[in-house]
This record gives C-alpha cells, structure tokens and sequence, in this order.
C-alpha cells in the first residue's frame, strides 16, 4: 500500500508541469537549495566561535535566548509558504484505502519537507562543535532533541492553523511587537523564554515537555484532518458572498480604463495577487536597514540609491515581473478578443505608476532620517516611472509562467524569470542607477549624482512608445507559444 | 465565410489534423462531430489563431486569420473555461466583454434580458464569482458572452456537454434562431449527434484529422451518422477480436 503512494509521489514530483522545465533552472535551483543547506552549516559551526570570541558570551546561553524567535519565525514562515498536503487527497478518496492510511500518509509526506529539513542544516552542525568543546553529549542530545520536536510541533500546528484565515498577521504582529520592545530595550521576552530552551540542555526530563506537545498535536491534527476528509468540508474550496463592483469612475482613462478596472479586481479578489501588495508593503520598510545604518555593508551613498529603489519600487517589481502571466488562466480569452496590446500594457503600467507614487508619499516617513534620504527616494520613484516600469513590462514578455491566482503557496516561489533574457533586462534596473549616481557623486557632487538619476528617469518616459511597440511584437511572436505554456498547470 | 485551405497540425511527427479544403457559407450553421481526438478543438482553436498551423491557413471573412487580427471584431467563441475570466461575477464578465466589443452596459443589459429564460434565475445577481459556478452555469455565461455585440462568427465547441436537459433544448431554440440571421454563421462541436442534427444545416465528420463525411442536413442525417459512428464501433471489436 505503501509502496504504491510513494510511487504516485514520486511521479507527481518528476512529471509536474514545474519539473519539465529546462535544465538551467534544475540545475539553479539545486545550487540555491545546495547553497542554502551549506550557509546554514556554515553558520552552525561560525556561530559558536563568533559568540565566543566576538562577544565572549556563551553560545549556547545566547542562542537559547533568541530561539523563541526562531520557533515564532519559523511557524510563520511556514504559515506563508509550506504547502498544505491536502492536494493529491481527493481521487484517492474512493479507493479501497483506509482513511487513516491516507492521511498518514499526506503526513509522513511532510515530515521530510523541506520546511522540516533545513533546521538539520543548522543544528547538527552546531551541536557537534558544542561536544568537540567539551559540552556533555547526553545534554546536548537532549536538547537537540527538543528542538527537532519544536520544529516538528510546528509542522503540525501549521496543518492545524492554516484552515484559519488571517493569522498569520496576528502571529506575525506579536512577533513584531515583542522584537521591537526587545530591539528599543523596553521589555524583554527572551528573559522568559530563554529559562526553557536552557531547561532542555540542563534538565534532561524538560525535553518531554515538547515531545508531549508534538504528539497532542500530531493526534490532534490527524483527527481534525481525518474528519475533514469530505468534499464539503475539508476539502472544500471556501465561496463568499461578494458583491459586483462599479468601478466605473475609472472611465476616465479611456480605452484603458476597460483593463484597469480588470486589474483592479484581479488585485482585490485574488490571494495571489494580494500578496504582491504585501511584498510592496514590506519593501517600504526595506530602507531601514540602510538608512538606520543597521547593516555596516550599505553605508556606501551608492546604496542609498539601491534601497530608494525597492522602497518605491516593490509592487512595481514583484507585479510587473508577471504581466502577462497574471492573466494566464484567460489567456485564450484576451487572444481571440479584438483587443489593442498597447491598451492592454498600459493599464499594467498606469497600475504600477499609480503604485509607485503611493508608495512614495508613505515613503515620506524616511524624512525623519533627513532631507537627503527622501531625495533619494523621490530620484528613485521617478527613475522607477520613467525606465523601470517599462524594462519590467519588457522582461515579463519573456515569462511564460502560468500563475494560479487562487493560491498563493509556492514553496520556491514561481521558477519565473530566471532565463538569460530576463537576467540581462534586470541589470538597468538596479545597477544602472547606481552606477549613474556614482558617476556623479564621486565626479562632482551627491546632487549631481541625483541629478543624472533623474535625468535618465525622465529621458525613459521618451522612450514608451517605442518600448510599447517593441514589447507588443515580442508578444505577437512568442503568442504560441506563451498560448501553449499557460495551458500547462500543475 | 470561412475557408480552410491546405490545413494540417503536426506534433512531434503526430498528425491531428489533415484538411485539404473546407469551405463555410456564410449565414449557415455548420456542426463538427467526431470522436475524442478527431481534431475539432484543434480546428477551432487554428480557426481563432491560437495555435499555429504546420501548413495551410485558415481564411474568417476574406482575411488571413494569422496574418491580420481584423477578424477578431466580428468573430466570437467560448471553447472552455479559459475563455471566462474566473475573479469576476456574470455581470462584470459581460460588460467587461461588451466594453472590448464597443457595447455600452444598456446594450448589453438589453441583451441579458432575452436571455433570462436561458439562464434560469441561476446567473444573474447572485453573489459568486464566475470560478465558484457549478460547469454548467459557467457555460451558459460562456455561451451567452459569445453573442454580446452581434458576431458575424459564433463558435462554440461541445456547448451542450454539462448543460441541464432544460438549457439544451433553449441552446437549441438559441443557435437555430442564431443561424436564422444571414448574417450569423455558427460553428458547433458536439459528441451528441441528436442534437447537431437539429441545430445545424450541414455536417462534417471529422475522423483522426480527415474529414469523412460531408452531409447537408436531411431526415436521414441522424441515421447516417449514427450507422456511420455504430459502423466504427464494430470495425474496432472486429480489430480487436482478430488480434
């Protein structure tokens, strides 16, 4: 029985649409996995001497203190991104399987996720240095142990959560509130928490207190998810009532306003495409690893343009890099309409416009760090407009990822635009300001630097048109096969 | 109307599709049938130049439909569901359609109302998204989307697959008044020869690509047909039975 599940697993692995796809991105994704699993080793190992010899606390006293982070975060993370086992459930439904058997089975599925497995990565390495200097093995096995159960617990109590909507920001706002009274030294949680984790290293018996904790959970979700095995209920795709929308005060735009008002509702009515306004939200506050000076690597000026770009620039980015893909599941629709391609993209890069400068004017917070950090940020914004928008409108033609608007799990991310084309078109949209304001920072002044930013932001509005039109003939060669491409799902 | 000209689709050394010359009347109705696999979706989609041809081109109205996109403005079609648009409700789907064929939302109100029969109280005004339709009121949207701003060209392949006993025979009532209008050819697939018989005025049965059969549609067509589809039946348990 067993043997036959693993099989269908190992054929909805190698067979999916995402695995069929060219060798380069195989080969760039095992290097990021490979690369990923090596600087968590890395880490592991530096980590005790760095603390020992750096900060000359004790390393394992200090991780403790912060591994309440670590558990929340990871939780967290998982809530985002780890993909629920429920997907391949229902054709097995009417098979002669007993209902336990299959949802052990989606279970045991999980435990060796990846999720799961890169805690290994840290850990292993960490807890053999702290035997090679002279920590007693049983302790540090007991608390190893208690972490892998932590870990575990969370897989579980992900299975558990993720039915409930919108928790993730209250988990992730506890988060962010405790972290921030510990960062501005007001109150600090780990005093509370850090007992525990130490617990597990000094007093063997604590460590069943998380295996205790695994196993309530794992019966607990295993039941929940047993009785759920119905395809009204578990299984059920969630239906809201909703309203039809009147957008019509957007018919001020034209021909373009038809799309516009499309987007819009694409935007608001898909988990997908909500994201992608989260991301730009979180790019907002990206600047302030730069401009607090938190990180020691990105005082150079140069910086300052790399970040105002991504403060401004993130929903431009994270949407613009899928257009056409984000209408992928109706593609044969806008084909066969009588439709202007230049109506089509100009609604996406009024969208991204009409992003960007709200972004800008929240940005305004970054006043508080001087004049000169908002400047930055406004050269950007308008170096964003005037070339960004339409580099990555030309970047996506080359795209031809169907996007599933209802999900928003992907456990790498889409194997988007890693092709060679879309690498090159990326360079103009970092590098290249960066360069023109060192250009002018090192040459003459800061505002000249600025200055010459601007000027290339303000010459790219020269050039819509014809970027437009080039853009519209890379769709009409490449329409087969992009047509053909968002035909395969997974 | 439509003329089809050396038209063949080759994948990977497969030919699904092999039509020398087929010529469509305007203001006729015309019905494609064949079994799985015959080529009639393949057809349709060359027809609306989603897929490209490995020889031939298909001609809609006297243009080349993979050289000029002016075809596009008089031709409809609802071939599945990746024709509807799946965050929207009925009504934001049918005037987003009216607004890309030059239909204000009165014109396309008016339009709806003729076929509230058709959609029997199950798509207008209710609170879902096209996505959380069952099938079968997806089709009615996809079907009825298809005649917003008076096609010269309707296509509709398998409409009546996942419809009601009750919305096919309106289907039917809709597609021969349809094919009334001399100025509206209709295009239809379907694996129910009953109904093809009664809604079209000539049939082509497409067998692995070839066109087998070419009938204007008599009293007698229903049982051409279905001798013709018992006919393979037997050949392929004769096939069978010898190997």
């Amino acid at each position: 029985m067993v043997k036959h599940f693993v099989s269908l697993q190992w054929k909805s692995f190698w067979r999916s649409a995402s695995m069929s796809s060219g060798l380069f991105m195989k080969i760039f994704m095992a290097f990021w996995a490979c690369w990923l699993a090596l600087m968590s080793a890395l880490g592991g190992i530096a980590f005790y001497k760095l603390v020992k010899e750096k900060l000359e606390l004790d390393p394992l006293e200090t991780l403790n203190r912060f591994l309440i982070y670590w558990w929340v975060g990871d939780l967290l993370f998982r809530y985002a991104l780890q993909k629920m086992p429920v997907i391949n459930i229902k054709p097995l439904l009417l098979l002669p399987f007993n209902k336990n058997k299959i949802v052990s089975f989606a279970f045991g599925k999980t435990v060796f996720s990846f999720f799961n497995v890169i805690h290994a990565f840290f850990f292993i390495p960490f807890s053999l240095v702290l035997i090679k200097n002279g920590h007693p093995v049983t302790n540090v096995l007991l608390w190893h142990l208690g972490l892998i159960a932590l870990a575990y617990a969370n897989n579980f109590l992900n299975i558990l959560l993720n039915k409930k909507d919108n928790l993730i920001f209250l988990i992730g706002g506890v988060l962010a509130i405790f972290g921030g009274l510990h960062y501005f030294g007001y109150f600090d949680v780990t005093v509370y928490t850090a007992p525990f984790f130490q617990g597990l290293y000094d007093l063997g018996w604590m460590v069943f207190v998380p295996m205790a904790a695994l196993i309530v959970l794992i019966a607990l979700s295993f039941r929940s998810f047993t009785s759920d095995l119905y395809l009204d209920a578990g299984l059920a795709t969630k239906s809201k009532d909703i309203k039809t929308e009147n957008l019509d005060w957007l018919n001020r735009f034209g021909r373009t306003a038809t799309f516009l008002k499309n987007d819009i509702k694409l935007i608001k009515r898909n988990k997908r495409a909500k994201s992608t306004v989260l991301v730009s939200v979180f790019f907002l506050f990206y600047g302030l690893l730069f401009f607090t000076g938190a990180v020691e690597a990105y005082d150079g000026p140069v910086w300052k343009i790399f970040a105002a770009i991504f403060v401004t620039g993130g929903f431009l980015l994270s949407f613009g890099q899928f257009v056409p893909s984000w209408d992928s599941s109706y593609y044969p629709l806008m084909m066969s309409q009588n439709i202007k391609y230049k109506e089509y993209l100009s609604s996406k890069w009024w969208l991204m416009v009409i992003a960007t400068l709200i972004s800008t004017v929240l940005a305004s917070g970054y006043l508080y760090f001087g004049w000169d950090v908002y400047l930055a940020i406004i050269v950007a914004s308008i170096y964003n407009i005037g070339v960004n928008s339409h580099v990555v409108l030309w970047a996506g033609a080359y795209v031809k990822t169907p996007i599933d608007l209802t999900s928003n799990k992907k456990a790498f991310g889409d194997k988007q635009a890693f092709n060679t084309k879309t690498l090159l078109l990326s360079l103009p949209k970092m590098a290249l300001p960066m360069v023109l304001y060192a250009i002018g920072h090192y040459a003459y002044s800061p505002n000249a630097g600025y200055a010459l930013v601007t000027i290339a932001g303000i010459a790219g509005f020269a050039f819509k048109d014809a970027v437009f039109t080039k853009i519209e003939k890379i769709y009409k060669t490449e329409k087969y096969k992009t047509l053909s491409a968002y035909k395969q799902k997974n | 109307m439509i003329a089809v000209h050396n038209l063949s689709k080759t994948y990977t050394g497969n030919t699904v599709l092999n039509i020398e010359h087929l010529e469509i009347e305007k203001g006729k109705s015309f019905g494609l049938v064949g079994n799985n696999g015959a080529g009639k979706t393949t057809l349709f989609s060359a027809l609306l130049d989603l897929i490209q041809p490995t020889t031939g081109y298909i001609e809609n109205n006297g243009i080349k439909v993979n050289s000029s996109e002016d075809w596009k403005s008089i031709t409809a079609a609802f071939i599945d569901e990746s024709f509807l648009i799946g965050y929207l409700t009925a009504e934001e789907y049918f005037y987003f359609i009216g607004e890309l064929r030059g239909q204000n939302k009165a014109d396309v109100d008016a339009l709806l109302s003729k076929f509230e029969d058709f959609f029997h109280g199950e798509i207008l005004g209710k609170k879902k998204y096209l996505r959380d339709l069952s099938k079968g009121n997806q089709k009615k949207v996809g079907i009825v989307a298809t005649l917003i701003g008076n096609p010269e060209v309707v296509i509709l392949d398998e409409p009546f697959a996942n419809l009601d006993p009750t919305t096919q025979i309106r289907l039917k009532q809709i597609i021969k008044e349809l094919s009334a209008d001399p100025n509206v050819t209709v295009l239809v697939s379907s694996h129910d020869l009953m109904h093809v018989t009664e809604v079209c005025e000539r049939i082509v049965v497409l067998d692995k690509g070839i066109v087998v059969k070419d009938i204007v549609t008599s009293a007698e067509t229903l049982k051409e047909l279905e001798e013709h589809f018992g006919k393979n039946a037997i050949a392929d348990t004769v096939e069978e039975a010898n190997q």
